[in-house]
């Protein structure tokens, strides 16, 4: 990796370990066909079509590689649920909705090196036993949409998608299929939705489990696109030594995209679980701003709960059992699952002691709000409801015991929607009055208890006590 | 142990019946397997609330209100055998996180709760959820005293509100279609119109705009809600955003007497529910019947009764002066005064026109009235129309396979044309006509009619024809009494009175009853409808042993047709691709 020149100022850091940002910010690198196959690209494709299919799921299974999109499913399980009877079509989905706030990592595998994700598609196709596969790209990637298209007309160019690839008979077709800007088309069973044509509503699981029931009810596997890059590399290092990057149950490598008020912020690939959130927040990134101290940290895109720095965590069960503090937290997703957060999609978002969390949980609020796609009625409803509070909260005319009924609010969504949003929405909220309930108590009065906020409610309020109005 | 691996687990015993063992609420029950847990719960008599569920459409789970505890078997370690109490099942482990009821289907040792912490904290949830936006305009909605939201809210509402926020503004008084208004902030997006919109009327033109709290049914851009099933839109909405034009703000539902009642303006027979207050229907609703209509009806069907309250009914007996000039008259006169007539003429000088939309015991008088007057010109008029590939027959009659079972011939109406020729050739002198306008149906002349002596017509409303008879006896609506008929597919189902018939008018098949007897006195008396039933009984084989407590609301299949009805053959095969439960 050494004779491998970086972009002046967008060099790695020593405690990187770069796989599949290998040829991100590179010196001479382009995203075209010529320049990845230079490098030696799409040799794992032409030794994959060799393998038996089932030989390169076991390989996935074998590497341990957890999905890189938010839940951390393994990805060579995900593949084994496809039903072994089918007869209908397969279809593999590149899930390139990157849409948690926070997460920035897909859009430069797709601006930068878009062979590697083809590569890994068509590897992964030939592996579930797909001929047809669409990459979904949020509307706000247009540029990674054109370069997609290029790097595709490109491979079926080099016969390296369509007819008969590389001379093995394995036929494999990609698309690209652009979103048209909502935050629930990551959502899998929402994104197939939106790609049979219709509103991007989730669907109920059970019974429409896209392995067996996805794109047009046939099985379906939806990947993210780093998850899709690694299986190129598992290929090309055997399942097993693949394994031996990162921890055992948490292994290869993640990138990490932190941003907010550290004084390096960016994307960083490391190995799983191999660096502390202190080595990732105070070494790679350089600590905190001038005159700063760590706040708080939501550690894997917005919809993760938001940790203390100050914390610290009893993680591991009955001997095993330890106490860490924030900064000694391994970044990997059965701690942080431990600690009461999750890895989820790599998106660090760090908080210094200069920031107000009634406004950090208004910005969220707002955000999900927005994004809720109305289908069931405790995130349409809930949600709403939620940032009206928080934007008094922010305005200064919320009552103590908004706060309550803000988690409240929280809790009769949780655990009880159609999809992950519900969680998505009111995680940050239960998590945000769990940790900094003082300092939220602290924006409010006791003197805007039961006042109006609306002209209705000052009617009823006039109505139902006319002695005070 | 040695004894009871002799003996057969309940789990066994049901799965040789296709069934399997489910704990609700602590009693075992067996249902059949993939049965619904929502169903599973109403076969225990176990009610969960729902809204966007119902069995005739597809399930999209969205209004969460069915949200109950679900609880399976520990799944036992490798190697190790599942071990069953003493009752024979397995002990259920219950799981922290709420399922929907109304998607998920049962297994065996499944358990269920309908109640408990859990489950009601669910509820309260999703009904404060429902009601923060809603505008709580109960006292001018439409839906009030038949709203779930309402229903829902008593049992499992807070009482009052923590919602102190500006509620969403959306669009009010939307005129979506000719016959359907639409409040969009009384919604709360079940989406049951938009599928049975889709799935059922094949017409697609609802769906929702904009996202989260702003989600917004309406029409697609460019098309109304003008399809003929479109007011079924607003029997299945479960709150008050959907109504019908037709009876929006007429009367509050609580005042409203329910009868059961069928559909007389085609040959399906479509259950219905004639809702009243006073001797005035206000509305027509479908009533679920599912080897008929399913839970539908057309539109045109259910709002064709206004003419039944129409201020022109006909409400005394009427005989035609010298002078050409109806004149009131009493029962007595005017049956007096046909029988007479007809008592003089010759047989083949006599023809009876009845009407394919009057019930069997209408229909069995008439034939024993040409019985006793020796005539076998006896018809019905034709109603053909096209079917709407739906529930609409192409036989506009609603009893047609009733007058070919009670006279005994293949084709009621084919003595018709002779009929009119005889008319017309002056040949037949005494018409009687039952509920017939026979100069708009019959193809009759006004300068025909004059050539007869007698002209004894039954209408319930004026027309040309009552114009031009002699005698004019006012009959009774569908609404009005009570009766059976035989639907297109050969099923026996019946009418009941909900109103009463206007001061003067009478019973259309006690009007036939007193025709006979004036004729011939030695007719057997019927003192009851039930007697014309139980004469049918006796006489018809088809109608062998029935009466009216057997047809019951639901009808009884007496004959098969053959015929089928087109919107249940498409419903059965939803139901077998698991798409609906039906």
């Amino acid at each position: 990796m050494s004779d491998i020149q970086y972009i002046h100022g967008k060099q790695p850091h020593p405690r990187e370990y770069r796989l599949i940002f290998r040829n991100v910010d590179r010196v001479g690198w382009d995203p075209s066909l010529h320049t990845y196959r230079n490098d030696g690209g799409y040799e794992q494709l032409r030794h994959a079509l060799t393998m038996d299919p089932k030989a390169i799921t076991d390989e996935v299974k074998a590497s341990g590689l957890r999905g890189r999109g938010g839940a951390g499913f393994p990805t060579g399980v995900k593949w084994g649920f496809i039903p072994p009877n089918n007869t209908k079509p397969v279809y593999l989905i590149c899930n390139a909705d990157e849409s948690e706030p926070g997460t920035f990592k897909d859009r430069y595998i797709l601006h930068q090196d878009p062979h590697q994700l083809i590569e890994g598609m068509v590897i992964s196709c030939f592996a579930v036993g797909a001929k047809l596969a669409y990459i979904y790209v949020r509307e706000e990637f247009p540029e990674a949409a054109h370069i997609l298209e290029r790097a595709l007309a490109e491979a079926r160019e080099a016969n390296l998608l369509g007819h008969n690839i590389l001379g093995s008979g394995f036929d494999c077709e990609i698309h690209v299929h652009r979103g048209a800007g909502a935050y629930i088309c990551g959502e899998e069973t929402g994104l197939i939705e939106s790609l049979e044509g219709k509103r991007p509503y989730p669907r109920i699981k059970p019974p429409y489990f896209p392995a067996a029931m996805g794109l047009y009810m046939c099985p379906t596997i939806v990947n993210n696109v780093e998850s899709l890059c690694h299986v190129k590399h598992i290929i090309r290092m055997g399942g097993e030594e693949y394994s031996k990057l990162g921890t055992p149950r948490n292994t290869g490598t993640r990138i990490v995209c932190v941003s907010g008020d550290v004084k390096k912020p960016g994307y960083y690939e490391i190995e799983v679980g191999k660096l502390t959130m202190g080595e990732l927040l105070h070494e790679v990134c350089g600590g905190p701003k001038d005159g700063r101290s760590f706040k708080a940290v939501i550690p894997g895109g917005s919809s993760a709960k938001i940790m203390r720095c100050e914390e610290s965590f009893k993680i591991g069960k009955g001997d095993d059992a330890k106490t860490l503090s924030f900064y000694d937290l391994p970044l990997d997703f059965d701690t942080l699952a431990a600690a009461g957060s999750m890895a989820g999609s790599g998106g660090v978002i760090v908080m210094d002691d200069s920031r107000r969390m009634s406004w950090v949980l208004n910005n969220l609020n707002k955000f999900y709000a927005h994004e809720s796609c109305g289908q069931c009625t405790p995130c349409r409803e809930g949600s709403t409801w939620m940032r009206k509070i928080t934007d008094r909260l922010v305005a200064g005319t919320a009552a103590p015991s908004d706060i309550d009924t803000l988690n409240s609010i929280a809790y009769q969504i949780d655990g009880k929607t159609i999809c992950a949003f519900g969680e998505a929405c009111s995680w940050p909220v239960e998590a945000m009055i769990d940790k900094f309930r003082d300092e939220l108590i602290s924006e409010t009065s006791e003197s805007n208890e039961g006042i109006a906020h609306s002209a209705e409610n000052e009617a009823q309020r006039r109505f139902l006590q006319p002695s005070q109005s | 142990m040695s004894e009871s691996t002799t003996e057969k687990l309940p789990k066994d015993l049901a799965a040789e019946n296709g069934m399997v063992n489910v704990q609700i609420d602590g009693n075992w029950i067996q249902v059949p397997k993939g049965t619904r847990m929502i169903e599973a719960c109403k076969m225990a008599e176990k009610e969960v609330p729902h809204y966007c569920y119902h069995p005739k459409l597809s399930s999209p789970g969205n209004c969460r209100m069915c949200l109950v505890q679900m609880g399976m078997p520990p799944r036992p370690a490798p190697g190790e055998a599942p071990s069953y109490g003493e009752n024979g099942y397995q002990e259920i482990g219950w799981m922290p996180r709420p399922v929907i009821a109304c998607a998920n289907t049962v297994a065996e040792n499944m358990g269920i709760r309908t109640t408990g912490e859990l489950v009601e904290t669910c509820r309260h949830g999703v009904m404060e959820f429902l009601l923060i936006n809603h505008p709580l305009d109960c006292p001018i909605c439409d839906q009030a005293g038949e709203c779930s939201l309402q229903e829902f809210s008593v049992e499992h509402g807070r009482g009052n509100s923590r919602f102190v926020d500006n509620k969403v503004k959306k669009p009010k008084n939307v005129d979506i279609g000719a016959r359907i208004r639409l409040d969009d902030e009384r919604c709360i997006m079940c989406s049951r119109c938009i599928r049975f919109m889709d799935e059922v009327a094949d017409d697609p033109v609802l769906g929702f705009t904009d996202r989260g709290t702003h989600t917004t049914v309406t029409v697609h851009p460019g098309h109304l809600l003008d399809n003929n099933y479109s007011l079924n839109t607003a029997d299945i909405c479960p709150v008050g955003a959907l109504t019908a034009n037709d009876f929006r703000f007429q009367m509050r539902v609580w005042f409203l007497k329910e009868t059961k009642s069928i559909d007389t303006n085609c040959a399906t027979g479509a259950n219905t529910v004639l809702w009243t207050r006073g001797n005035e229907i206000f509305r027509v609703t479908p009533r679920e019947n599912n080897e008929v209509n399913s839970c539908w009806m057309p539109d045109n069907h259910r709002l064709n009764f206004h003419y039944v309250n129409s201020e022109a009914r006909l409400n005394t007996p009427m005989i035609r002066n010298k002078a050409g000039v109806h004149e009131p008259s009493t029962w007595a006169a005017a049956v007096q005064k046909a029988a007479e007539h007809l008592r003089i003429r010759q047989s083949g000088e006599i023809a009876i026109i009845g009407s394919g939309k009057q019930t069997n015991e209408e229909l069995f008088l008439l034939g024993k009235l040409a019985e006793t007057l020796g005539t076998d010109l006896l018809t019905l008029v034709p109603r053909f129309g096209e079917s709407d590939g739906k529930l609409i027959s192409a036989d506009r009659n609603a009893n047609t396979t009733g007058a070919t079972l009670l006279w005994d011939t293949e084709d009621p109406y084919a003595k018709l044309d002779a009929i009119r020729e005889g008319v017309r050739s002056k040949r037949i002198k005494t018409l009687v006509v039952f509920y017939e306008n026979i100069l708009e149906t019959a193809g009759f002349k006004e300068a025909d009619l004059a050539h007869l002596d007698l002209l004894v017509s039954n209408h319930i409303l004026p027309n040309g024809t009552a114009k031009c008879s002699h005698v004019v006896l006012p009959g009774a609506s569908f609404a009005e009494k009570r009766g059976s008929l035989v639907n297109i597919t050969g099923r026996l189902q019946r009418i009941n009175k909900a109103i009463e018939p206007p001061a003067g008018a009478m019973d259309d098949w006690e009007i036939i009853r007193d025709l006979i007897a004036a004729l011939d006195k030695k007719a057997p008396p019927l003192y009851l409808i039930e007697d014309v039933l139980k004469a049918i009984a006796n006489e018809v084989p088809a109608f062998e042993d029935q009466n009216f407590s057997k047809i019951g609301d639901l009808g009884v299949q007496i004959t098969l047709t053959g015929e089928t009805i087109p919107l249940l053959e498409a419903e059965y095969h939803r139901i077998e691709r698991g798409e609906i439960v039906g």
